[in-house]
């Protein structure tokens, strides 16, 4: 079993975890009394840009770094949002943070508040967490009465509100300025940038989203302290100035076709292997892997060579995946069909585009139709390359679209189409024997009540 | 001096001025499709179709630096030494690709629809476009849903730009429009209960960048390549809108906005774009008439106006009642006409139509309550005549004291614009000629009926509410029987030749300070009058 000591999960399974009583009984809200009595806002933005901490949310920003592109000396009110609408498929650790450690996140919000100089706070949450929402109110409440939040936190002259928003239940609302504008009551169509959201955010003020892992990260740094953060996960490339590492501890989650699924804390980097070995129990029922999802689907995928890809912020992308994203891993077996994950993946896009940019809300459709198409025995080579042209030229990295929801869309087709082309070029042909190699148009199947 | 390299081409942008890289490439003629930005609108930068590439010239090497992916052109600012590249194979294949998705679920009813021929979707499909279909062949679905009185929508022929909704927000102020749905499955709706019910509500019309907003009075009328288009002037009210009159074999078929900075942006009211049918109304007059106590002797244009001008001389003290309808040539035309037979004689501005209160939008469009295009303009002309405005109660008085022997009153109006007593005590000279549009109590009592034209058929220059002189050509021929006023004031003063606008403008131009700025041919814009009329107080 693993021999990591977990600490962002040190609470998890004690029982009534997520009280005042047991998180004070643990430390808790110790590293708010230390920064409130020994820091300035400047000196804890620097100590966690000394860290090297990356937002935990899917992209790795550096969090420190994100917060220094606030304006100095802003005039009006800084608002601080904290993304809690964990929808990414296969992912789950900010819902153990929320349901079982919600003191954690709550000190954590109000130690980057107090960084930010940030004196209102939006917590985000998932519609489908209701468990979330009943304990996160009820630890907002027992904060209130206990004196972490409201007026002159302990005494100090730095006050602070926290609301707690529920989302209705949209993918996009995930990606942060879609975030904001559904804060803000509107549809959550992601804003152009820039301007980015330090320099106008929620309500036109300047703004910082992080996530409910990142901030619940800042709590231990504070803690424990930057040599014990620095001291885990994979130090940065020596030949690469501008990069930042990948240290710390991570909550992977691990799920799919493994022995024992669920949210583990380990060092970054560990490998994809050993994660599925030490903590998933071994791929199930005595059968060998196929591929996994790296990070959420819409990272791509992994082959069963790839399995020992360490999973860092940069280690995913060396084989063709987009990234560590939120670190979920799904593993599939060797009886998966490569052409069902990747129609379940499409459907999932196609249902989740918000519908703003062409490229995406017509490509994530069209592929759907494609795979539709070809699950249902009448695929043709041809739908190959025009699903990978489709994965190809969707997306913020071409630049075709707004907001990075299409490259989530694009990676699984382009990973699994290239990573697996004989599977689908034997599905193709064996399915649909007479047409494989039409390459005219033909007649769409009749829509399918997908969603 | 900011310098803009597009294609190689380089654009000199004027100091302070900030233009995005579509309007950059428009000034060296190189056109950047596009469907969701629009000029008057927020940016969104959403349909993807002017995306191009984009990067910096080194002001002092030279080098330039290109940015690995594809930007919209609408969001990226013309900056100095910003390099816009637009007719690279990556940005060829990238439109095509958004073509192709634009046309998945598109209907491509052209055939059936209105807008094929000056279709955005349409034009870049044959410039851009793949050749052949590579999505798959859908079922033909083209669904129509009512969004207002005034406006339908066909909901498959839509590409989601979502100007429609931006300008419900933005310029109306209304919201009525909104999208549904999410991803290919979205669509522009209404709430249930609360139509599109603005009176801007045409211009989401124009807005639409295709077939899918179709604008009910208009649909399935006309071709839209059958179409002339002549720059002329609204006529509802005293904004002056610039707009188009679109007209095919001397049938108005729908007046369009033309885009304006100084006067309407790029918008127009529905009041004024709905507001044209009068013209080929069926209770236009066309018969030249002269009554002889009870009964009606039929004339020709070709005696009636030498039998008038007889009858004027005869019975002296004349008198003009000048029309706000009337163009600022034509007003000035018939004053030099009666002040030829007489030089005291009175010229009044004939009736302002004044309905209800003026009515601003969000944006500051407005509809104003004065529904006449000229009242400022035959203001000054009166003016320069009488020292001052005379107006009805003046003429009335002077009749009721019997100074006017000879009344020439012109009409024009769309709507009554005089009661039967009022009628009466003009009714009282001697000779009462009338010309208009319309039968009124008026022209039952006049001596001789003139059939008169609607605005869309005159040529001249109108001043606006802010003393904007706009000029404008004729855009249809009136109907038979009718002339338009111009020529017949021309005839009336013995003149040579046919009446020019442009040679009478240059006449008053320089006989009226206030007009002084219209000495110069005017553009398309128009010109402010106000700081030439204030000029020469201040000399």
């Amino acid at each position: 079993m693993p021999k990591f000591e977990p600490v962002l999960l040190a609470n998890i399974g004690k029982p009534d975890s997520y009280t005042l009583k047991v998180y004070e009984a643990g430390g808790g809200y110790g590293a708010l009394r230390k920064v409130l009595a020994e820091m300035t806002p400047v000196a804890l933005i620097d100590f966690i840009k000394s860290s090297n901490l990356r937002g935990r949310g899917g992209a790795g920003f550096p969090t420190g770094l994100k917060w220094s592109f606030l304006p100095k000396d802003h005039p009006g009110p800084i608002y601080m949002c904290i993304n809690a609408d964990e929808s990414e498929p296969g992912t789950f650790n900010n819902r153990l943070l929320m349901e079982d450690d919600p003191h954690q996140v709550i000190e954590g919000t109000i130690l980057s508040c107090f960084a930010t100089r940030a004196t209102t706070a939006y917590i985000y949450l998932r519609y489908e967490y209701p468990t979330s929402l009943e304990r996160l109110q009820s630890a907002i409440d027992e904060c209130y009465a206990a004196g972490y939040l409201g007026k002159n936190i302990l005494g100090s002259d730095f006050s602070l509100d926290i609301y707690l928003h529920r989302g209705a239940a949209a993918y996009i609302c995930g990606e942060e300025t879609g975030l904001i504008e559904s804060l803000e009551g509107k549809r959550a169509w992601p804003r152009i940038k820039p301007p980015f959201p330090a320099v106008e955010g929620v309500f036109r003020k300047p703004t910082v989203v992080n996530n409910i892992e990142t901030v619940s990260c800042v709590t231990q740094i504070v803690n424990r302290g930057v040599e014990w953060f620095k001291s885990i996960g994979v130090p940065s490339d020596p030949k690469n100035p501008r990069d930042p590492g990948s240290y710390g501890p991570k909550l992977y989650c691990i799920s799919g076709h493994v022995n024992t699924p669920g949210c583990y804390e380990a060092p970054l980097g560990i490998t994809c292997r050993e994660l599925i070995e030490e903590y998933g129990g071994g791929v199930w029922k005595g059968r060998k892997g196929k591929a996994a999802i790296p990070g959420g689907i819409s990272m791509g995928l992994l082959t069963e060579a790839e399995f020992d890809t360490p999973l860092d912020f940069a280690g995913p992308g060396r084989v063709g995946c987009l990234g560590l994203g939120t670190a979920a891993v799904v593993v599939m077996d060797e009886t998966t069909s490569m052409i069902d994950f990747l129609h379940n993946s499409c459907r999932f896009f196609a249902h989740e585009s918000c519908g703003q940019c062409t490229p995406c809300r017509e490509g994530t459709a069209w592929s759907l139709s494609m795979m539709d198409r070809i699950k249902a025995g009448k695929g043709r080579l041809k739908d190959l390359e025009l699903l990978l042209e489709i994965g190809d030229s969707i997306g913020i990295m071409p630049g075709t679209t707004i907001c990075g929801l299409a490259d989530g869309a694009a990676w699984p087709i382009k990973n699994a189409i290239r990573k697996f082309r004989g599977e689908f070029e034997e599905y193709i042909k064996r399915t649909n024997p007479t047409g494989y190699q039409v390459t005219d148009a033909v007649s769409a199947l009749p829509i399918l009540a997908l969603h | 001096m900011a310098i803009v390299i597009i294609d190689g081409k380089e654009v000199e942008l004027a100091p302070g001025e900030r233009l995005n890289g579509i309007q950059a490439a428009a000034r060296v003629g190189v056109d950047i499709p596009h469907y969701c930005w629009h000029p008057g609108l927020s940016v969104v930068a959403s349909c993807r179709m002017c995306l191009v590439e984009t990067g910096t010239r080194n002001a002092e090497t030279g080098a330039i630096t290109m940015l690995p992916k594809l930007v919209p052109a609408c969001q990226t600012p013309a900056t100095d030494n910003t390099v816009f590249v637009t007719n690279s194979e990556k940005v060829e294949k990238s439109r095509a690709m958004v073509e192709e998705d634009l046309l998945i679920d598109h209907p491509i009813d052209c055939p059936i629809c209105d807008k094929a021929g000056e279709c955005n979707l349409q034009d870049y499909h044959f410039k851009y476009g793949q050749e052949q279909r590579r999505a798959d062949v859908r079922p033909f679905t083209s669904r129509r849903r009512e969004m207002g009185e005034t406006v339908t929508l066909f909901v498959d022929r839509c590409v989601m730009c979502t100007r429609c909704v931006r300008f419900t927000r933005e310029i109306s102020g209304t919201s009525e429009l909104f999208v549904i749905n999410r991803g290919s499955h979205e669509e522009i709706d209404v709430f249930p209960g609360h139509p599109l019910a603005n009176k801007m509500s045409g211009n989401v019309v124009d807005l639409c960048p295709v077939g899918a907003l179709g604008d009910k009075d208009f649909l399935y009328q006309q071709r839209v390549w059958f179409m002339k288009k002549h720059a002329g002037v609204c006529a509802g009210c005293s904004t002056g809108c610039s707009i188009d009159v679109e007209e095919n074999l001397d049938t108005v078929y729908r007046l369009k906005p033309r885009a304006n900075p100084d006067v309407n942006g790029w918008w127009m009211c529905d009041e004024g774009r709905y507001g044209f049918h009068h013209v080929h109304s069926d209770r236009r007059l066309t018969n030249v008439e002269r009554r002889d106590g009870e009964s009606l002797t039929l004339l020709e244009w070709s005696q009636v106006v030498g039998e008038i001008d007889e009858r004027f001389t005869k019975a002296g003290r004349p008198a003009a009642l000048l029309s706000p309808h009337l163009t600022v040539e034509e007003a000035y035309l018939l004053a030099r006409y009666i002040r030829s037979l007489d030089a005291e004689a009175l010229i009044a501005l004939g009736p302002v139509p004044v309905v209800g209160e003026d009515e601003t939008f969000k944006n500051g469009f407005t509809i104003r309550a004065e529904k006449c295009p000229n009242r400022r303009g035959v203001e000054e002309v009166v003016k320069h005549f009488m020292g001052r405005v005379a107006n009805l109660d003046d003429l009335l008085a002077a009749i009721d004291t019997g100074k006017v022997g000879a009344l020439w009153a012109s009409g024009g109006y769309k709507h009554e614009w005089i009661d039967a007593a009022t009628a009466e005590r003009l009714a009282t000279v001697d000779v009462l000629v009338v010309q208009d549009m319309f039968a009124s109590p008026l022209l039952e009592r006049a001596t001789y009926r003139l059939p008169g034209a609607a605005f869309a058929e005159r040529a001249g220059s109108y001043v606006n509410h802010a003393d904007r002189l706009q000029s404008f050509s004729w855009a249809i021929r009136p109907p038979a029987g009718v002339r338009v006023e111009s020529g017949v004031y021309w005839e009336l003063l013995q003149r040579e030749g046919l009446v020019k606008p442009r040679r009478v403008m240059e006449e008053i131009a320089a006989e009226i300070p206030f007009f002084a700025a219209a000495a110069q041919p005017v553009g398309p814009l128009g010109v402010d009058l106000k700081a030439a009329a204030t000029a020469p107080a201040t000399v």
